[in-house]
C-alpha cells in the first residue's frame, strides 16, 4: 500500500477540527451541499461559475484545510479538469470550458469540505435517518447508507490502487501500454471490492437475523 | 470454551476447469483454548477456518458453533466468532481508525457520540489512541493489523479466528501480534505458517490436500509437519 494517493485524495477522509463547519449537523451540511450543487448547475455563465468556485474555495479555507492540503487534494482532479476544459474549448468555446471546469472543481471542493468536516459515521447516521421512510417499500436504510459511505471511501482507495498499478507498469517499462494499466487496475478494484464485501460479512455488518 | 464441530465437511469451488474439492470429509471437534491450523499453501486450512465464520459454506456436511449450524444461522454465529484476515487493508473499510472500530459497534450503540466514545475506549485499550483520527492508509502494517484486531474484538466475540495474522508483518510486529493473540480470553483458532507460534497452541491440525492428516498436541503435530517438509 503506497498511501501516497490515498493521502492525497482528501474526499472521504475526515479531518478533525473545531470550526463552525465541523460543528454543524451532518444533515445541514448535506442539505447545503445539495443546494450548492443545484445552484452551480442552474446558474450559467463562466463568471457565475468562477464565483461558485470562489465560494467553494472560501468554504474549504473556512474548514481549516489549508492551502497546501487543498492543492494536494485537487492534484488528482487536475488531469480530468484539463481534458474536460480542452474538449469543451474545442467543442463549445472558452466560456463553456471555463464554466464546466469551474463547476466541476467547485462541486468536488464542496463535497471534500463535507467529508473533511463530517465523520463518515455521522454521515451514515444521517443517511439512515433520511432513508427511514423508504423502509415501507422494502429498502433497508442502514444498508443503503453503508453503501453510500463505502462509495465515498472507495474514491481514495481506487486512486491508491491506480497509483500502485501505474508504479507496477512503470517498473516493467509498460507505462505507455494502456492494457498494462487498465486491465490490472480493473482486476484489483474488483478484488478489493470482493475483499471489502468479505470483510463486512466476516464482521456481521449487514446481517439481518 | 466454545465447541466448534466439523461434521464430515466437504467444500468445493467452481473453477474454469470444473469443480475443485478444497476440503474432503473433514471431521473434528475443537474445544481447546488455542488451536492451530497448519499446512502448505493451498492445503485447505484457510477454507477450514472460514467455515467457522460462515464465509465459506460446505457442499456437504455440517459446521456448528456451540451447537448452532453456521449455514442456517450465520448471523447468530458471527456474533460469537470474530475473524481477522492476513491483510488488514482488506478488513479496514472506514477512512479513519476510530470510524472503523465504530462501524463494528453500530448494533451496540445507537448514538454516534456513544459509538465514538466506545471506539476511543477500544483504541485506548490497544494503545492506538494517537491514531484514532488518522487515515487507516497512513498506519504502519503493525498498527493496521492491531486496528483490524481491535475492530473485531470490540464486539467481544467468544471465538477469534485469525487467518495468517502475522504473515505480512515484520519480526517485531509479528511477535507483538502473536503475544496479543495468546493473551486474549477468547478461544483462538489460528491459521499460520509460523510453526513457533503454532507450537504454543494446545492442539494443532495439519491440513494437506483438503484433508486433516495429523491432529493432536500442537508440539507433536508441528514436529510431524517439520519431518515431512
Amino acid at each position: 500500500m503506497t498511501g501516497r494517493l490515498a493521502g492525497g485524495a482528501l474526499l472521504g477522509l475526515y479531518r478533525p477540527g473545531r470550526t463552525l463547519l465541523h460543528r454543524l449537523p451532518a444533515g445541514a451540511k448535506l442539505l447545503g451541499l445539495l443546494v450548492f450543487g443545484v445552484v452551480a448547475v442552474v446558474l450559467s455563465g463562466p463568471w457565475t461559475a468562477v464565483a461558485v468556485l470562489a465560494a467553494a474555495a472560501a468554504l474549504a479555507a473556512w474548514s481549516g484545510m489549508g492551502l497546501r492540503v487543498l492543492l494536494h487534494t485537487l492534484r488528482g482532479l487536475l488531469l480530468i479538469a484539463v481534458l474536460l476544459g480542452a474538449f469543451q474549448a474545442w467543442q463549445r468555446g472558452w466560456p463553456a470550458a471555463v464554466e464546466s471546469v469551474a463547476d466541476l472543481v467547485a462541486l468536488v471542493l464542496a463535497a471534500t469540505v463535507l467529508t473533511a468536516t463530517t465523520p463518515l459515521d455521522a454521515l451514515l447516521d444521517t443517511l439512515t435517518r433520511l432513508l427511514r421512510p423508504a423502509r415501507r417499500v422494502g429498502v433497508d436504510p442502514e444498508l443503503v447508507a453503508l453503501a453510500c459511505s463505502l462509495m465515498i471511501r472507495a474514491v481514495p482507495m481506487t486512486l491508491d490502487l491506480a497509483g500502485q498499478t501505474r508504479q507496477a507498469a512503470v517498473a516493467r517499462g509498460l507505462q505507455r501500454n494502456p492494457r498494462a494499466l487498465v486491465t490490472p487496475m480493473v482486476v484489483r478494484v474488483a478484488a478489493q471490492a470482493r475483499a471489502t464485501g468479505e470483510a463486512l460479512q466476516a464482521r456481521g455488518i449487514g446481517d439481518r437475523d | 470454551m466454545t465447541r466448534i464441530e466439523f461434521d464430515d465437511v466437504t467444500v468445493r469451488a467452481v473453477t474454469a476447469d470444473g469443480d475443485r474439492t478444497l476440503l474432503a470429509g473433514v471431521s473434528a471437534v475443537l474445544t481447546e483454548s488455542r488451536v492451530a491450523l497448519i499446512g502448505p499453501n493451498g492445503s485447505g486450512k484457510s477454507t477450514l477456518a472460514r467455515l467457522v465464520n460462515g464465509l465459506v459454506e460446505p457442499a456437504e456436511g455440517r459446521v456448528r458453533v456451540d451447537g448452532i449450524d453456521v449455514t442456517e444461522h450465520a448471523a447468530q454465529v458471527r456474533r460469537r466468532v470474530g475473524f481477522v484476515f492476513s491483510d488488514p487493508a482488506a478488513q479496514l473499510v472506514m477512512p479513519t481508525a476510530a470510524e472503523d472500530v465504530a462501524l463494528s459497534l453500530r448494533t451496540r450503540h445507537r448514538s454516534s457520540k456513544d459509538r465514538r466514545a466506545a471506539a476511543l475506549a477500544v483504541l485506548e485499550s490497544y494503545g492506538l489512541t494517537e491514531v484514532a483520527d488518522r487515515s487507516v492508509h497512513s498506519l504502519s502494517g503493525g498498527q493496521r493489523q492491531l486496528l483490524a484486531l481491535a475492530g473485531v474484538l470490540a464486539t467481544d466475540p467468544s471465538v477469534l479466528v485469525a487467518d495468517e495474522p502475522t504473515t505480512l508483518l515484520d519480526l517485531r510486529n509479528s511477535r507483538r501480534i502473536g503475544q496479543l493473540l495468546f493473551g486474549l480470553p477468547q478461544q483462538l483458532l489460528l491459521v499460520t505458517h509460523d510453526l513457533e507460534l503454532a507450537a504454543q497452541c494446545d492442539r494443532a491440525l495439519l491440513v494437506e490436500d483438503g484433508r486433516v492428516v495429523a491432529d493432536g498436541p500442537a508440539d507433536s503435530v508441528v514436529d510431524h509437519y517439520r519431518a515431512l517438509a
